[in-house]
């Protein structure tokens, strides 16, 4: 899948956990833009996950932190 | 991001944790460390000055039996303690215990692999294997050490643990040691928990770790059907039953046990701090290669092992806990009384049945439950209060745990307390 297709998939998944409707750009931060806590984490997470059949170990969760970032490691993880 | 923030709050919130300091003015000091904690000790800081008692500092002046305490100078009764067998008091526990610190002295100043193994620790390690009929058994400092270092050692880099997100704080904590990938999935979801299985790297080393009883609620797991599906991918299986011991299943082995699926469980992890009523953990299972554990487990290699009397005093309960089928029958009384009961008074409760030992009764906020807490105990009832983010879903729950020494009598006193206490803060 091409990285646009990945962002705009992304995107809509991030849709309902946008409870302000912020404007997402490469560097919109999940905890601190978004305020995420750990439950809506893990349930996006498991949306992402679900979406491109992937798993996101916590491991990796840890170094992403942007919406750029997130993108990133699904487009890696995708590959594999 | 995602989760490490998060994690970080959620280890210093948790349950039981008590942050009594107090936020000591230190404007202007660059590099404070403590600056972190400036949001929790604000938070502490609201709620005691509205007048509350701060429900993390209660002193036990003394305790009376295994139900009944003294706090601030008034007689209460204990559902709190996680005392389910009520052993504390036990007349050959004590005795055991005593015996053991005449003959043996007060520690054993040393590692288990090293100067401290003494008759008593095989003993009790002879007592977990014969109760739980495992091939082998071996006793930590503590419950929590128990899951930190099996957990952190068996799972090693490019290892996979696939956890339920509600896992007690000392799985979470195992994890963060070790070098594996961690994956957690929801709440004793079967299907979420299938879906990471099935997407792990071929050719990765699997763990599962589920729980018994889940201390926040008091539910079960369907452990029958996870352990199945944990199978089907190849998964080695950790199952923490430290809220089941001694009362759920035929011979009090467990949730396991009692869903007939003992077999295929790889390690089991539990506590003496509860049923078995003293300070203490431990780790069996039948991999025959177990025993390589006392080497490789730096939780149990670099600490120094429990006490002669502890160990005593553990070996005895657990015998004892073998023999118990009264009791047992008595505590699940017991939970179904209570449960009923604030049902019927219209609390709201964590599970619609009772599951285990632990009936959790919904608060509407902090605010309301930290209130609720303070009249229970002035009404003379010690309950867990419990607050997010520690608890599931951002809950504030009172944690109620019933022991097989509280009377029908005293379950009766407890809804009282209970109507009272619910009716002034507008609960119920």
């Amino acid at each position: 899948m091409e990285r646009a297709q990945v962002e705009s998939r992304i995107l809509s998944l991030i849709e309902p956990f946008n409870k302000k409707g912020i404007e997402i750009s490469d560097e919109t931060s999940f905890a601190g833009d978004l305020e995420f806590d750990s439950l809506t984490v893990m349930d996006f997470v498991a949306a992402i996950e679900d979406e491109f059949d992937i798993i996101i170990s916590m491991n990796q969760q840890a170094e992403i932190e942007k919406f750029s970032q997130l993108v990133d490691a699904v487009c890696k993880l995708q590959n594999r | 991001m995602l989760f490490a923030s998060c994690r970080t709050a959620e280890i210093l919130m948790s349950e039981g944790i008590s942050q009594s300091d107090q936020p000591v003015a230190r404007e202007g000091l660059q590099g404070d460390l403590f600056s972190k904690f400036d949001p929790l000790i604000k938070q502490r800081t609201d709620l005691l000055s509205s007048g509350q008692e701060d429900p993390f500092s209660l002193v036990m002046e003394k305790v009376l039996s295994p139900t009944q305490a003294i706090c601030n100078g008034r007689e209460t009764i204990l559902l709190g303690t996680y005392n389910y067998m009520g052993m504390t008091f036990d007349p050959d526990v004590i005795a055991a215990g005593k015996q053991a610190l005449n003959d043996y002295g007060s520690g054993t100043t040393g590692s288990r692999v090293l100067n401290g193994t003494y008759q008593g620790h095989k003993q009790c390690e002879e007592a977990l294997k014969d109760f739980y009929g495992m091939d082998h058994a071996m006793v930590f400092s503590t419950g929590y050490q128990a899951n930190l270092g099996i957990i952190s050692t068996i799972a090693g880099k490019g290892d996979y643990v696939v956890l339920d997100i509600d896992s007690h704080a000392s799985i979470w904590d195992g994890c963060a040691l070790g070098n594996a990938e961690i994956v957690p999935f929801k709440h004793n979801d079967i299907d979420a928990m299938e879906k990471r299985l099935r997407r792990i790297p071929e050719g990765a080393g699997k763990l599962v770790v589920l729980e018994g009883v889940y201390s926040m609620l008091g539910d079960i797991a369907p452990l029958k059907e996870m352990i199945a599906v944990a199978k089907k991918y190849g998964a080695m299986v950790l199952v923490d039953e430290a809220h089941s011991m001694g009362f759920i299943g035929e011979n009090g082995r467990g949730v396991a046990e009692a869903q007939g699926v003992m077999d295929d469980v790889d390690f089991i992890i539990g506590t003496f701090s509860k049923s078995v009523g003293t300070v203490g953990g431990f780790c069996v299972s039948n991999h025959p290669k177990f025993e390589i554990m006392r080497l490789v487990c730096r939780p149990y290699v670099f600490t120094a092992s429990l006490p002669p009397s502890v160990v005593a005093t553990a070996a005895t309960s657990i015998r004892k806990l073998m023999h118990n089928a009264d009791k047992r029958a008595h505590l699940w009384e017991n939970s179904q009384r209570l449960h009923k009961g604030l049902t019927d008074l219209g609390f709201k409760l964590g599970t619609d049945a009772p599951q285990s030992a632990i009936v959790a009764v919904l608060m509407p906020d902090l605010e309301k439950g930290a209130a609720m807490w303070e009249a229970l105990l002035t009404e003379g009832l010690y309950v867990n209060l419990a607050r997010p983010p520690a608890t599931p879903a951002n809950m504030t729950l009172l944690r109620c745990s019933l022991c097989a020494e509280h009377s029908e009598e005293q379950v009766g006193t407890i809804l009282g307390m209970f109507e009272r206490a619910g009716k002034a803060i507008g609960i119920i």
